[in-house]
């Protein structure tokens, strides 16, 4: 990847980190941590992987992504408005009453959004069923699922992984979004869901390992992802949760939390360095 | 009543009947094709069907990836696994974004028989029911099963069907017509209305002869879909006949019979009495001792019956 497209991709993400922020503190409310994490992803995701088209948001042959760790909903919504699904100043009504910018991802209300997510385990599934409606359909289009390493607690998720392995999904990729952090604490003190790589290794996946916030290394697993043949790819993309925002970086109490004026100031000076 | 035929047989059937008209028709199972019978569709099909092993969870959210990508799934397992164990999947996986899937649910009920309580749905229709937007129906026999899989195919958003595993009567012949969300009346009667579902039908049909004996005379109607009730001919019954008794093969709690309560509690206040299970677990048995067992037989609807006629002032 050219050194001027990671240029052109980083000032993206900052924008896309700025509405998150923007998001979070106009509701009060949220989950800034993991859309900070997830921030660089779905920005490569929305603005260099996927075949979609922001004026044809119901294209039937579009690639789908299907962010699994609905909770991270800002960084979804802000990725959408950056892309021009609509209006990046209508992320300050996110969690209104009169938004359609609910606080979890809302596929008949967003355009864009191609899964309704929230409940954690959930959207896997509906990516593995995307993937093998794409494959009965003959279709080339690829189905992307962006999940939590505190979301792998959920047993759905082994269910899901089963499933695409046993139907030979190639076209399916997860990125588990490993920030090594979940509400009650670091996900090891929790209960230990790691490690991902062998565990889905186990499972008949392609295994894959990126920095997440390191749009070379991103480049590199997606396009091994689309090389690889008669099995799901899960892309384990290291992360900083809170990344960009000084504050929050590593720092599990700002899992679901909106910063008050004063940080607000901080994050938007942080990410305007 | 020459022919004897599970509504879950009809079901398989119908699958494959509809299939060849529907390419775009696919079916899920989780380990149970050969009890739910979409392994009928899995042979004709093997193309469009799709076996998830045991992860009804999976299944659901798979159901509903294919639906938003124009398939029409039926996801299919006992009735305790579909409605109970995925409740919250089809909550929030299917009804909450409003995904065309169908769940076609087999097993329901006190009839499962001999594999006991924890097999023994009871509480589907009450959970399913409280899901907006989601559609509830319970056919009474194989030819009203086959017709509820066409309707749930053309009509567009989720529908739940619940089909039985015992053998019932043919109740009705090719002439039917059913819609959803519309009740049919079997038997004409003024003195009391026996409304009810599933292999109820022909306990309610049996009693209403039983007590013309006594000089009673029964209405019948199976309301095969619970949501959305046929609310129009709920009315009428209630007026005509001014009592009510409800006949299904779950609890009395949050089922048909509750549906009729509360619509008519805040329409027209009648006297509904419930033959249903009574706030308890199943046990095993044959389904016909169950049936009696547990107040759901013939015997039990005419006592009901009687009791509700007692209620009109």
């Amino acid at each position: 990847m050219e050194q001027k497209r990671i240029s052109e991709l980083s000032e993206i993400a900052r924008k896309v980190r700025i509405g998150v922020v923007d998001a979070v503190y106009s509701a009060a409310s949220g989950h800034p941590g993991g859309s900070l994490s997830s921030a660089d992803i779905l920005t490569y995701l929305y603005f260099e992987e996927m075949n979609i088209d922001p004026a044809a948001p119901d294209m039937a042959d579009r690639d789908r992504l299907v962010l699994s760790k609905g909770h991270a909903s800002p960084v979804l919504y802000s990725a959408l408005a950056n892309r021009g699904y609509f209006p990046v100043e209508e992320l300050k009504t996110f969690r209104k009453a009169d938004s359609r910018l609910q606080g979890h991802p809302d596929l008949k209300k967003v355009p864009g959004v191609d899964m309704t997510t929230g409940s954690l385990g959930q959207g896997v599934s509906a990516a593995c069923g995307m993937a093998l409606a794409a494959k009965l359909d003959g279709s080339s289009r690829r189905v992307y699922a962006v999940m939590g390493d505190g979301e792998s607690e959920e047993g759905q998720v082994w269910e899901a992984a089963m499933f695409a392995a046993h139907y030979k999904l190639d076209n399916l990729c997860f990125v588990l979004d490993w920030n090594g952090l979940q509400i009650d604490g670091a996900i090891d003190d929790v209960i230990g869901p790691a490690p991902f790589d062998t565990k889905f290794a186990a499972f008949g996946w392609n295994v894959l390992t990126a920095d997440a916030h390191d749009f070379a290394s991103l480049d590199a697993a997606f396009a091994a992802a689309r090389e690889q043949s008669g099995k799901p790819t899960v892309i384990i993309a290291k992360s900083v949760k809170g990344r960009g925002v000084s504050f929050m970086e590593n720092q599990a109490s700002w899992h679901g939390k909106a910063p008050n004026a004063a940080e607000y100031e901080t994050a938007i000076k942080d990410l305007q360095a | 009543m020459a022919d004897m035929i599970a509504t879950r047989d009809a079901y398989g059937k119908a699958l494959v009947e509809f299939g060849a008209k529907y390419d775009n028709l696919v079916v899920l199972d989780a380990d149970l094709a050969a009890a739910t019978k979409t392994e009928m569709f899995k042979k004709a099909y093997p193309d469009r069907f799709f076996d998830c092993g045991i992860a009804e969870n999976n299944m659901i959210g798979v159901a509903s990836g294919l639906a938003l990508s124009g398939k029409i799934p039926f996801a299919s397992s006992f009735a305790m696994f579909a409605a109970g164990r995925s409740f919250e999947q089809v909550r929030n996986s299917v009804g909450y974004p409003g995904t065309n899937v169908k769940i076609g649910a087999t097993h329901g009920g006190i009839t499962v028989g001999e594999d006991g309580a924890t097999h023994q749905c009871l509480e589907d229709f009450a959970l399913m029911r409280t899901i907006p937007g989601m559609t509830v129906i319970c056919p009474a026999d194989a030819g009203e099963a086959r017709l509820a899989v066409q309707a749930a195919i053309e009509y567009n958003g989720p529908v739940y069907l619940r089909f039985g595993r015992m053998a019932v009567p043919a109740l009705y012949d090719d002439t039917y017509a059913f819609s959803i969300g519309k009740g049919s009346r079997l038997v004409e009667g003024n003195d009391v209305s026996l409304i009810a579902n599933g292999v109820e039908v022909e306990q309610a049909l049996v009693a209403a002869e039983l007590l013309k004996a006594d000089g009673i005379h029964a209405s019948v109607v199976n309301m095969a879909t619970i949501k959305p009730l046929d609310r129009e001919m709920v009315l009428e019954e209630a007026k005509r006949c001014g009592c009510i008794v409800t006949c299904e093969e779950h609890s009395v709690i949050g089922g048909l019979g509750a549906a009729v309560c509360e619509f008519l509690s805040e329409t027209m206040p009648t006297p509904v009495l419930r033959v249903g299970t009574n706030d308890c677990y199943g046990r095993s048995g044959s389904a016909k001792v169950l049936l009696s067992l547990f107040g759901l037989d013939a015997a039990a609807i005419c006592e009901k019956a009687k009791a509700a006629i007692q209620m009109k002032k």
